[in-house]
């Protein structure tokens, strides 16, 4: 056992991966010699060779659709896509193709291939650098969405989704990869897919979130039950796609309100299909309508009204309020 | 121009036959019978061509019909399609477009599977064991880095293999089609980028696709050989590509492939080509025919057999019209498929999401009956 980051178990998981399959090669830009512009693949190129862990060109569709090609002809390819932001280029290969190879080839060509790219807001960078666009992805039937919200979780849900044999897309919370550390073990686990984890149980409400925000929920949490004596429960969704909705809606049934924490833009995100789900599913169990807590339906701001953009701790505790106090 | 560009006497592509193709296109180009093929494989070029041409003609008239869906004809470009399949080796990757019908079935993909995808059955995706061909692609170039992939998989793992990827001039165009030629230049792939130059996408000719005088030249700015073929000559396009073969075979590299082609029909059954071309052009590629001028060939080399040529097309007549019963007495499509290999394992929403279409399914033929 260690005591690592959220990067630093990204890390391991992916050097853990190298040494279990040579048919795993990581693939991107500035992923090699440069150990990644987070460092999440520092060390890696040095100890599997140049072949296995790829500098490649500045070519994100060249780099998904490569990774294609080398999942279907019996490679289990890794592409790191440096920012979320930047995978536009390549949204037609992850769409048209990663999605949709198994189905089309009715079976003969899976993509046991793993997309990682760091996501999300509030670390101060440049446009383009802070994209919370998830909702893409999961709107795309054939993919996995992973989202890990701490370092432990980070290393057995991406062995998981290396292990998988069909394409993930691995979202890393940016704002959590060095904010704080857990003991993450040196051997190599693994963590379901599909499944969401109980951070903390309670009778009166359910919250659900994922990635960078469950943390910061988890606080506003305990801040709530210690001054208004509420019982709340929180899930961390950790796939969302194919999302747990046995857990989710058996929580809802349990506690009888529910608000979902989310830091993409408030249309159409994943909170949305939560809500709507608890709406057909748990109707006569519900005390208070879902509320959704969320950025608001603009771009993601340059970096002084970032703060503002995603939930803050009032926004989620209000939205708690707004349940407990319907 | 480079020298990196094989030589090739003429400059531009333009689709009225200006632009020095009368060079480009000698009239008798091979005089005397090649001394690189038998009697037999040159049968077999003849043989393959005119069974495509008849599947094509056949699909035709069944979406004319409405027996099948939107099909994209292929007459014209038999040449390339015989000659680049018959080059690749066993085992050698396809990756088509949704032009390359021909390609795909001389590469092993079965005759009704191809009729079932176009009859809109989710069957005509499948692709037997051991047959490398990927799935066609409809997305202009994007199969482009698939093939790179497919080569750099090869190349890791020690394969002998080398892919193919077909696509069309209007593909150059875009991003997708430098991505590949760029990785596939710079990590030395095996690999084969064929461009069936056939003048058109959809209505824009090649000559309001790109500023460069050929296709093929592109491949220098990526730091390998171009090369362009009479794409109406069977033995020149088999030759180019398997040349191009042997080469990425030897780890010496991509090649790219202009075939200067002309689809005879519309782009597709839902296209008028009489709105972008004329008659006239259509004629002068027609004087060149890949079939009847390889026919000829056949007679000047004193091959010809007039039996033989009967007997290939009473059975091609036969297989298509197998073929054909084989996709029209195949069961209805059902339904519940549509949640099959989406995923490894279906989750359950998906089989939840099954099980309401399975009932939605029986309701609607219980009302009907």
């Amino acid at each position: 056992m260690s005591q690592l980051t959220l990067v630093q178990a990204v890390q391991d998981a992916l050097r853990c991966a190298l040494a279990a399959d040579e048919h795993i090669v990581l693939l991107g830009e500035d992923v090699g010699r440069n150990g990644g512009v987070f460092r999440a693949t520092e060390g890696l190129q040095e100890q599997f060779g140049a072949e296995r862990v790829v500098d490649t060109p500045l070519s994100e569709s060249g780099i998904l659709g490569a990774s294609v090609g080398l999942a279907a002809n019996g490679m289990r390819p890794v592409p790191e896509i440096q920012f979320l932001g930047f995978i536009y280029p390549g949204f037609q290969q992850v769409v048209a193709h990663i999605a949709r190879m198994r189905w089309r080839s009715q079976g003969r060509y899976s993509l046991p291939l793993v997309v990682r790219a760091p996501f999300g807001g509030r670390i101060r960078a440049p446009e383009m650098h802070s994209e919370s666009t998830e909702t893409y992805f999961i709107h795309t039937p054939g993919l996995t969405v992973v989202v890990p919200s701490n370092p432990y979780d980070a290393k057995g849900l991406l062995l998981a989704s290396i292990e998988s044999p069909d394409p993930v897309i691995f979202l890393e919370p940016m704002r959590i990869y060095r904010a704080f550390r857990t003991e993450v073990p040196e051997e190599y686990y693994t963590l379901p897919l599909g499944k969401a984890a109980v951070v903390k149980e309670g009778k009166d409400v359910t919250v659900v979130a994922w990635g960078t925000l469950v943390r910061e929920t988890l606080e506003v949490i305990r801040q709530l039950e210690r001054e208004q004596g509420w019982s709340i429960e929180l899930l961390d969704l950790r796939t969302l796609s194919p999302w747990d909705e046995e857990a989710v809606l058996n929580s809802v049934r349990k506690t009888g309100r529910a608000v979902v924490v989310q830091e993409s833009v408030l249309q159409l995100g994943l909170a949305a299909e939560i809500a709507a789900r608890v709406g057909e599913e748990c109707l006569l169990d519900l005390e208070a309508p879902v509320v959704r807590v969320s950025s608001w339906d603009v771009p993601p701001p340059l970096f002084q009204l970032e703060d503002w953009h995603a939930p803050t701790a009032q926004r989620i505790e209000n939205g708690i309020g707004r349940v407990m106090t319907f | 121009m480079s020298n990196r560009v094989e030589e090739v006497p003429v400059t531009g592509h333009n689709s009225d036959g200006s632009g020095g193709k009368d060079d480009f296109f000698p009239t008798n180009p091979e005089p005397s019978v090649p001394k690189d093929f038998s009697a037999e494989e040159l049968w077999s070029f003849y043989e393959q061509m005119v069974f495509i041409r008849e599947f094509d003609r056949r699909l035709l008239r069944l979406q004319r019909a409405g027996r099948i869906g939107t099909y994209a004809p292929v007459e014209g470009q038999e040449a390339c399609q015989v000659g680049s399949a018959l080059a690749m080796r066993q085992g050698d990757f396809l990756v088509p477009t949704y032009r390359d019908s021909g390609t795909m079935m001389l590469r092993g993909i079965p005759i009704t599977t191809v009729l079932m995808y176009w009859n809109g059955r989710l069957e005509g995706l499948q692709i037997p064991a051991g047959v490398w061909v990927f799935p066609l692609t409809i997305s202009i170039a994007s199969q482009l880095p698939h093939a790179v992939g497919i080569a750099w998989a090869a190349k890791l793992q020690h394969k002998d293999q080398v892919t193919l990827v077909m696509f069309g001039d209007g593909a150059t165009s875009e991003g997708d089609f430098h991505e590949a030629l760029n990785f596939a230049g710079l990590f030395q792939l095996p690999v084969v980028f064929f461009c069936q130059n056939n003048q058109y996408a959809i209505s824009v000719p090649a000559s309001r696709q790109t500023a460069t005088e050929t296709f093929a030249e592109k491949a220098v700015a990526y730091g390998f050989a171009g090369k362009r073929v009479d794409g109406s000559d069977v033995l020149a396009v088999y030759r180019a590509v398997d040349d191009a073969i042997a080469k990425a075979a030897r780890g010496e590299g991509p090649t790219l492939i202009e075939a200067l082609t002309y689809r005879y029909g519309a782009h597709t059954t839902s296209d008028d080509p009489t709105k972008y071309r004329t008659e006239g052009e259509l004629e002068t590629w027609r004087q060149r025919d890949p079939i009847d001028s390889f026919a000829k060939r056949l007679r000047q080399w004193g091959l010809w057999d007039d039996a033989r040529e009967h007997r290939w097309r009473v059975q091609v007549e036969e297989k298509l019209i197998q073929a054909v019963a084989s996709m029209e007495g195949a069961p209805p499509a059902r339904p519940a498929d549509l949640f099959e290999h989406l995923y490894a394992q279906i989750p359950p929403r998906l089989l939840a999401q099954q099980a309401a279409l399975e009932k939605e399914v029986a309701q609607a033929r219980g009302v009907a009956e």
